[in-house]
């Protein structure tokens, strides 16, 4: 098991990572059959599986695509998906990785944990549920999927709007969809990274360019192809979270000191940069740099790195390494809280957080407000119930080098989780740090 | 409704090693997370494909080029079925002494003994019965991560899995109420006597392995090769004439150019007709292949659509 030696010692961001989007729909606007057509045209289903699929529909019916996607019994049996599923496809062009979140409303959760750390959200639309009226309202489940997936900073949200096949006037059924959000999205400060025309029964739009809808763009798997993945913060003060401490790496020869291994969150790090080790204020200078076991000159944002210092200082796990004068450490900051535990959020308690690598208490002191996720209107609210999202203001015990989670997703981001059962009670992200208390 | 893909599409895929750098990083990202968060992690190692790029990738994780003496910060854990192809158990320790790692086997046939597994039959596949013993080194070594190389799309049950899943003090997965797994915070919390398995390899697909493979150069026993071997035609599988499966009497054994896809149980494993000698051939079949992986050669996926589903939730991995 030899190591593929690389010649090239800098190491760019990865350039063609895979695109990982999310799936956003209600019950019944064809989710699990637009997967099911991607992973046909996309032939991630083999014979076998098609095999099953036609054993189920029996002799000369059509194979129901959506049936691809449900995996576990209980989905099976009440026929609607209960967790994420994630699948994978691949075109000429890209890797895809799709991460199916259910839509009904009690399972919110599952949307939140499929938007974190998604390049991209595909929102279904179905047309047949709308009023094709003059102006099309948007169904109030469509608006909090795409808020949702807008509260996480996913980069692109696309809108499929589908069953274009089954309206009388697709054209201007399609317009007048198209306009509706459009409207919305201004209204909610976003711009769409694209509008659909699909059938995904048919598979329109999908990956065979159509005529539906009146619509000459690009495929819906076209677009997605060419989405830019520069979700990486390649700019800013370099920053990033130990990892992993590892043992003395010994060469045979002689003493060498521990490499400290951390995914770089922010800027880069290069051989000779000085850095300082948050909490303690120690500094130090990097005298190797690795990359999977491979000695580099420089990594970047997005890459785990290994670094030598050339002065045997403490630092253990969930430390940080920083620019000098770089991290500027608060106890208090204002976040948006997104509560996915069937326990209430409750003020005053004490939670298990998550920072980085750093688990650490902390306390909601304050419930600002409640968002209406249909409208990110805030309403006054004293507790946070299951699969609502609310502003709130948190201490924690040791001071952290927060940054707003719109320009960093991981000095930007904490999980809560509950001290007594240790399930993962929410996602903290931080608008603001405070200072003082 | 499934049109002939053209066959150049196929064979020239544009995917370039890109791909594999991102799924390696985020590998060797999640290889570290279990080594840092849990205090005794263990990396099930079969001498099978995908153990053996989970392997790989441990090595490119914690050792430095130049350094390879240094032992990974956890020891390799087999569920010997006593069941299993005499090379692999060879290419296991082979792999062992060559890399300096330390291996613990549990047996299943101590379970056996102990009374903890009983077999219906003697015959019977032992794959289902990998469960307890796993469960029983996981008490006896307090091992409280389980690193394996179980990958999202091998079956839809798994397409459901997180990274980092939780079981409880009975090794049990609760697929209903699975820990929200949000960016890279994982919830590494346990309570004493549950653990976590860590899947590093859970977005890669038969196609990355077989590439990665490749591009790595990584060591493979003999069987995912092409090679001759005995074996007679049962319901559209190619069953191994071994020393557990003889064939019957009314069975017509057959010489044909084989190779696994996947390495279990000697009972419930089968290979397919194949003149792939090495990776890059094998890619090129993947590459065309339009049987799944588990459907052409395991036995025991075919009783029912949910029988992954149970196992898992008893433990298994």
């Amino acid at each position: 098991m030899g190591f593929a030696l690389r010649d090239d010692a800098d190491l760019a961001p990865i350039a063609r990572r895979p695109l990982r989007f999310l799936t956003a729909g209600s019950v019944d606007d064809g989710k699990s059959t637009l997967i099911g057509r991607l992973l046909l045209d996309g032939r991630a289903i083999l014979a076998d599986q098609l095999d099953a699929l036609e054993a189920r529909a029996g002799g000369g019916e059509p194979i129901d695509l959506a049936l691809l996607t449900d995996g576990l019994e209980a989905e099976r049996e009440q026929g609607i998906t209960i967790d994420v599923a994630y699948r994978y496809f691949a075109t000429r062009e890209r890797k895809f990785i799709i991460a199916d979140a259910p839509g009904h409303e009690q399972y919110t959760r599952n949307m939140v944990t499929a938007a974190a750390g998604s390049d991209a959200a595909v929102v279904l639309v179905d047309a047949t549920k709308l009023d094709l009226g003059a102006t099309v309202q948007l169904l109030a489940q469509t608006r909090r999927h795409a808020l949702l997936a807008q509260l996480l900073r996913v980069p692109h949200i696309v809108f499929a709007v589908n069953k274009l096949d089954a309206v009388a006037d697709a054209t201007a059924a399609f317009a007048r969809v198209r306009a509706a959000i459009v409207a919305f999205a201004a209204e909610a400060g976003f711009a769409p990274a694209g509008i659909v025309p699909i059938s995904a029964l048919h598979g329109d739009n999908v990956s065979r360019p159509s005529t539906l809808g009146g619509y000459d763009g690009p495929t819906l798997l076209a677009l997605l192809e060419r989405l830019p993945d520069d979700d990486v913060a390649t700019s800013g003060a370099a920053l990033l979270p130990v990892q992993y401490v590892g043992a003395d790496a010994g060469s045979g020869a002689g003493h060498r000191p521990r490499v400290l291994w951390g995914r770089v969150a922010r800027g880069e790090v290069s051989v000779g940069d000085a850095l300082e080790v948050f909490p303690s204020g120690e500094t130090a200078n990097v005298t190797e740099l690795y990359v999977a076991g491979t000695s580099v000159g420089r990594v970047g944002a997005g890459r785990s790195a290994g670094l030598v210092l050339d002065r045997q200082l403490d630092v253990s796990r969930g430390d940080w390494l920083a620019a000098p004068g770089s991290v500027v450490p608060s106890t208090r900051f204002r976040a948006t809280l997104a509560w996915l535990d069937s326990e209430p959020a409750v003020i005053g308690r004490r939670y298990w957080l998550r920072h980085g690598n750093r688990w650490l208490h902390g306390r909601i002191a304050a419930i600002v407000s409640r968002l209406d996720i249909a409208t990110l209107a805030g309403h006054e609210a004293h507790e946070l119930g299951v699969n609502e999202i609310g502003e709130v203001i948190v201490e924690t015990q040791q001071a952290l080098p927060l940054a707003r989670f719109a320009d960093d997703r991981v000095a930007g981001a904490l999980l809560v989780v509950d001290a007594a059962t240790n399930r993962t009670s929410g996602a903290l992200l931080v608008r603001e740090a405070l200072q003082g208390s | 409704m499934n049109a002939p893909t053209p066959l150049d599409r196929l064979l020239a895929p544009d995917l370039d090693d890109a791909h594999l750098e991102a799924l390696e990083e985020e590998a060797i990202f999640i290889l570290r997370e279990t080594a840092a968060a849990f205090e005794r992690a263990a990396l099930l190692f079969s001498g099978g494909k995908d153990s053996c790029v989970v392997l790989h990738l441990a090595q490119k994780a914690f050792k430095l080029e130049g350094s390879r003496k240094t032992r990974l910060p956890f020891p390799l854990l087999h569920v010997d079925t006593g069941h299993n192809f005499p090379e692999v158990i060879e290419f296991r320790d082979r792999i062992v002494e060559e890399l300096g790692e330390k291996l613990v086997v549990a047996h299943l046939e101590d379970s056996i003994a102990r009374g903890s597994v009983r077999l219906a039959s003697a015959g019977e596949s032992r794959n289902g019965h990998q469960s307890v013993t796993l469960m029983e080194a996981v008490d006896e070594h307090r091992f409280d991560a389980l690193i394996g190389g179980a990958r999202r799309d091998e079956e839809k049950a798994r397409a459901k899995e997180r990274i980092l899943s939780h079981r409880d003090s009975f090794g049990q997965w609760q697929p209903k109420n699975q820990r929200p797994e949000l960016w890279t915070l994982f919830n590494t919390r346990l309570k004493p006597g549950e653990h976590m398995r860590a899947f590093p390899i859970s977005n890669w697909t038969e196609l990355d392995v077989w590439l990665y493979i490749q591009r790595e150069r990584i060591a493979l026993p003999g069987l995912y090769y092409t090679h001759r071997r005995d074996v007679v035609r049962k319901k559209g599988l190619l069953v191994p004439v071994t020393a557990v499966t003889p064939p019957a009497p009314d069975e017509t054994v057959e010489s044909l150019p084989v190779r696994f896809r996947t390495v279990g149980d000697m009972t419930c494993t089968c290979p397919v007709e194949s003149l792939a000698a090495d990776a890059a051939d094998v890619v090129a079949e993947t590459l065309l292949v339009t049987i799944s992986e588990r459907g052409a050669t395991r036995m025991d996926d075919r009783t029912s659509d949910a029988s992954m589903e149970r196992r898992k939730k008893e433990g298994y991995f």
